[in-house]
């Protein structure tokens, strides 16, 4: 007898309308790709939440480490001049 | 919002102060030993009460009155096992495997909610589960959505959405009853009067025998107390009583001016512990349809492995 943990963990990702990227929604146990599709349209599109659904095996990501957390996004966080706040512009300057 | 913590913090501090910020904790990050075994008893007993909770309405969807009723009931008996599969994929996400979860269940090492071992004795029942146990498990859920713990409050936010569905169609079925034929009403009556109390107990023992109450609220795992929640509760089915023509089976129970809320009677804990213990009207009989469910689809998770084998091997021909 197998059991549905020998099946793979697959993360779930639903593009809820047209226009809008996917999201993650959740996760699974399928004993394949075309399986974990159906499930996932069962599990987390009963209520028309999806029009697209992207299933990908977990064992598949790879993810920055929590650990580096800070030293990892470093790069970015000295850089304001990146954001529009950053500058000044007179008051009265339209369309900019 | 971020937390400013040096990087020299130690794995704790960042922890603490992750959680202090009303920060969520995901699932690579460090936590205590103890807050993630905390998390995993909660949630798989959680995830167990979804799963059985399926069993006391789904003795009625062969009998349901109407095709809407049965239509209606179906969806709400799939979307507790939609609700269970959500909190067994939050649980796996703290380590844990989801063939020793079901083992657990299955053997009585974990617990489910108490209230899934009585009865459902008439189709009105049906009305009173919707209405009085989804009504307290909302309110219990509700401030579950703002846990500490990131996986377990998304799968919360989920289904309270869907848990709304449950309530308001209880609510509806109870009041078609109600207003319906004397017999009707009746009915209607003696389901809430068995659901009333055994409801009141799902927030679990009065605050100040409640074992893991406090380290759950300084965790942010829990929010509010049992007490607090059980008299939130009170205050909200009162007056949905009386719009349903019907009483709660309680003497005791009048507004309280000085206090804000309704008082209502004790509550019999002596019947609560036997249940838990497993002595309730349905215990050994649940577990035993869950066993049984659990054997008798073995084949049909083995035929789905089959074929899924079968079509990995003719994709490699394929490309051969």
């Amino acid at each position: 007898m197998t059991s549905s943990t020998d099946w793979p963990l697959w993360e779930v990702f639903v593009r809820s309308r047209r226009g809008l990227s996917h999201t993650h929604a959740g996760s699974l146990h399928a004993p394949d790709a075309r399986m974990a599709l159906r499930n996932a349209r069962d599990l987390y599109t009963r209520r028309n939440e999806g029009v697209s659904v992207w299933v990908v095996p977990s064992a598949a990501i790879t993810a920055s480490s929590p650990d580096e957390k800070d030293p990892f996004f470093e790069p970015a966080a000295d850089k304001p001049y990146r954001h529009p706040t950053f500058y000044e512009i007179p008051e009265g300057v339209k369309h900019l | 919002m971020t937390t400013t913590v040096p990087h020299t913090a130690t794995p704790e501090a960042v922890f603490d102060a992750a959680v202090a910020a009303d920060e969520r904790i995901e699932p690579r990050d460090w936590m205590p030993d103890a807050y993630r075994a905390t998390l995993v008893r909660q949630i798989a007993q959680h995830a167990h009460s979804e799963i059985i909770g399926m069993q006391p309405e789904a003795n009625w969807i062969t009998r349901a009155p109407s095709l809407r009723r049965k239509a209606i009931l179906m969806a709400k008996v799939q979307d507790e096992a939609g609700h269970g599969l959500y909190l067994y994929s939050a649980a796996e996400t703290l380590g844990v495997d989801r063939e020793e979860l079901l083992d657990k269940l299955h053997s009585g090492r974990q617990r489910y909610s108490s209230i899934f071992n009585y009865p459902t004795l008439t189709w009105a029942d049906v009305g009173a589960i919707g209405w009085l146990v989804d009504g307290a498990a909302i309110t219990n859920q509700v401030p579950l959505c703002r846990c500490s713990y990131g996986p377990y409050a998304r799968a919360m936010v989920r289904i309270c959405k869907e848990e709304s569905f449950h309530q308001r169609q209880g609510y509806e079925l109870l009041l078609a009853l109600s207003r319906g034929t004397e017999a009707q009403h009746a009915m209607a009556q003696d389901a809430v009067n068995r659901w009333w109390w055994p409801s009141l107990m799902m927030f679990g023992p009065p605050d100040e025998q409640s074992a893991h109450s406090g380290q759950s609220m300084a965790w942010k795992i829990k929010r509010h107390s049992n007490d607090e929640l059980r008299q939130r509760f009170v205050d909200i089915c009162v007056p949905q009583a009386e719009s349903l023509g019907l009483t709660l089976p309680d003497p005791a129970l009048r507004w309280n001016e000085e206090r804000g809320h309704y008082d209502f009677g004790p509550i019999d804990w002596d019947e609560f512990n036997e249940v838990l213990r497993g002595n309730g009207p349905c215990n050994a009989e649940r577990l035993a349809q869950r066993r049984a469910a659990h054997e008798n689809g073995a084949w049909v998770r083995d035929a789905a492995t089959a074929y899924a084998a079968k079509h990995a091997t003719a994709h490699q021909e394929d490309r051969a």
